[in-house]
């Protein structure tokens, strides 16, 4: 039987919803206490499933826990596994995305963090060195923060090019390497920033996530600040596709594992009103690249909901058929079993959802 | 010269569950030094309550006797031998979680 695991980041601490149908879930709180967590990741690359939290304590600070048990315990190295380096200046103050690498790079793990920079791990995730080439990039300094904080939120290791990584931040927008992170250079041509007199600056958007196909790296669909976007052309130029939605705002984008067309967004009407068209929680779903958009909302509230969805609080599962959750900042999770047309309640009430990540576990 | 530090709840599993850490450390030692001190004895418990900047956490509360090292020379405060070194949350700390 087929077991699936969705693993909650909330501010007050990690949850994980464990189901066989993806239809009725048990949800326990994880032992890492008030911890708020930003970042979850699965990592089924390994024989045993292996989670890690970006989590921080109001007290006592950032850091990354791992668990080989699929969460009954939690292992932290001595040394710190995300650092910054002597004389860079700079101090962790929060991991916003755990992402794994390739698969045919099973212990290679990539962190963005607050301040914005990049680290690797060789190690399985378990510890991490800052990525100079990005840190040292004339445009840091420029670099100014988002509502979130000064963060590097999305890490896309192409599929089959391990030398080819593309990072997003809020703000400074998209940025690429072709050369292992050697040298970095910014990818936003056609990306709006509506916060700017200049509305397509050569970087400083701020882009809220970014979303690739395994199959397909070269197709990237882009949530802004304002706007959806896509590129054919593995970031080099986007286009805009959120002419089809009821409102173009909103922070997750999620691509479909497997069909290179098919992504899903969840609106909110705009920077100065982030609650949800007609106040309905709704996720749409293009299948042709975002030509058109289909809302998907059968069994998700669909009166007086006004909470938003952070950017990494929607994702898709590893299942087949594909499984959707989304995590809202009022404390409700709900997840899809078959690619968005039905949704079922997780868990209700919980604190507000950061991230959220899911898989087949068993 | 021995100082000791005295632990609260949440930072007692990085020592065994002890409420104190008893340091030796040398006659002219000011807080930054013990800190040193616990870094080299136990990372975890040090990387909780400074960051790697070497500066206190935002809301942890480091006090010699009854007075906050914030009130006087900060990092650079002097000790003397025997005396007790507190560590404790701030209640500012809980504010990114309301």
């Amino acid at each position: 039987m087929t077991e699936y695991l969705v693993a909650i980041g909330t501010r007050k601490g990690l949850f994980l919803g464990r189901s066989t149908d993806r239809e009725s879930w048990d949800v326990e709180r994880a032992d890492l206490g008030m911890n708020s967590v930003s970042a979850v990741c699965i990592d089924t690359r390994r024989g045993q499933p292996r989670l890690l939290v970006g989590a921080t304590s109001g007290h006592w600070g950032p850091s990354v826990l791992y668990s080989d048990d699929l969460g009954k315990t939690w292992q932290e190295p001595d040394r710190a596994p995300i650092s910054f380096p002597e004389g860079s200046g700079a101090a962790l103050a929060q991991v916003w995305q755990l992402q794994p690498s390739r698969p045919a790079e099973p212990d290679v793990v990539w962190a963005g963090t607050e301040p914005s920079a990049l680290f690797r791990s060789e190690d399985g995730g378990v510890t991490y060195e800052l990525v100079r080439g990005l840190w040292e990039h004339p445009h840091r300094p420029t670099w100014q923060p988002g509502g979130g904080g000064q963060c590097l939120h999305t890490v896309l290791p192409h599929a089959s090019d391990p030398s080819r990584v593309t990072v997003a931040m809020s703000t400074g927008g998209v940025y690429q390497t072709t050369d292992s992170g050697q040298s970095w250079a910014p990818s936003n041509g056609g990306i709006v920033a509506l916060h700017r007199p200049d509305p397509y600056p050569e970087y400083g958007q701020c882009v809220h996530k970014i979303a690739t196909h395994p199959g397909e790296p070269d197709r990237m669909f882009l949530q802004n600040h304002g706007g959806v976007f896509r590129s054919d052309d593995g970031g080099g130029s986007w286009s805009p596709i959120g002419g089809g939605l009821p409102a173009d705002f909103g922070f997750p984008i999620v691509a479909h594992p497997r069909r290179p067309g098919s992504a899903f967004v969840f609106p909110l009407l705009g920077d100065f009103d982030r609650t949800p068209p007609e106040s309905r929680c709704r996720v749409f779903r293009t299948d042709d690249a975002g030509e058109t958009w289909q809302p998907l909302e059968k069994g998700l509230p669909q009166d007086g909901f006004q909470a938003a969805v952070m950017r990494d609080a929607m994702s898709a599962d590893n299942g087949d058929p594909t499984g959707l959750y989304l995590g809202s900042r009022s404390g409700a999770v709900f997840a899809s079993g078959d690619e968005g047309h039905t949704w079922h309640t997780v868990a209700l009430y919980l604190p507000d959802v950061l991230s959220i990540r899911a898989a087949v576990v068993g | 010269m021995r100082v000791v530090v005295w632990l609260p709840g949440p930072l007692r599993e990085y020592v065994g569950g002890a409420k104190q850490l008893p340091l030796d450390v040398t006659d002219s030692a000011v807080i930054r030094d013990v800190l040193d001190a616990v870094g080299r004895s136990h990372p975890l418990l040090e990387r909780r309550i400074r960051d790697e900047l070497g500066q206190i956490r935002e809301h942890v509360n480091v006090f010699v006797g009854t007075d906050n090292i914030k009130d006087l020379d900060r990092l650079e405060t002097r000790l003397h031998s025997g005396v007790e070194i507190t560590i404790l949350p701030a209640v500012s700390g809980g504010a990114r979680h309301d």
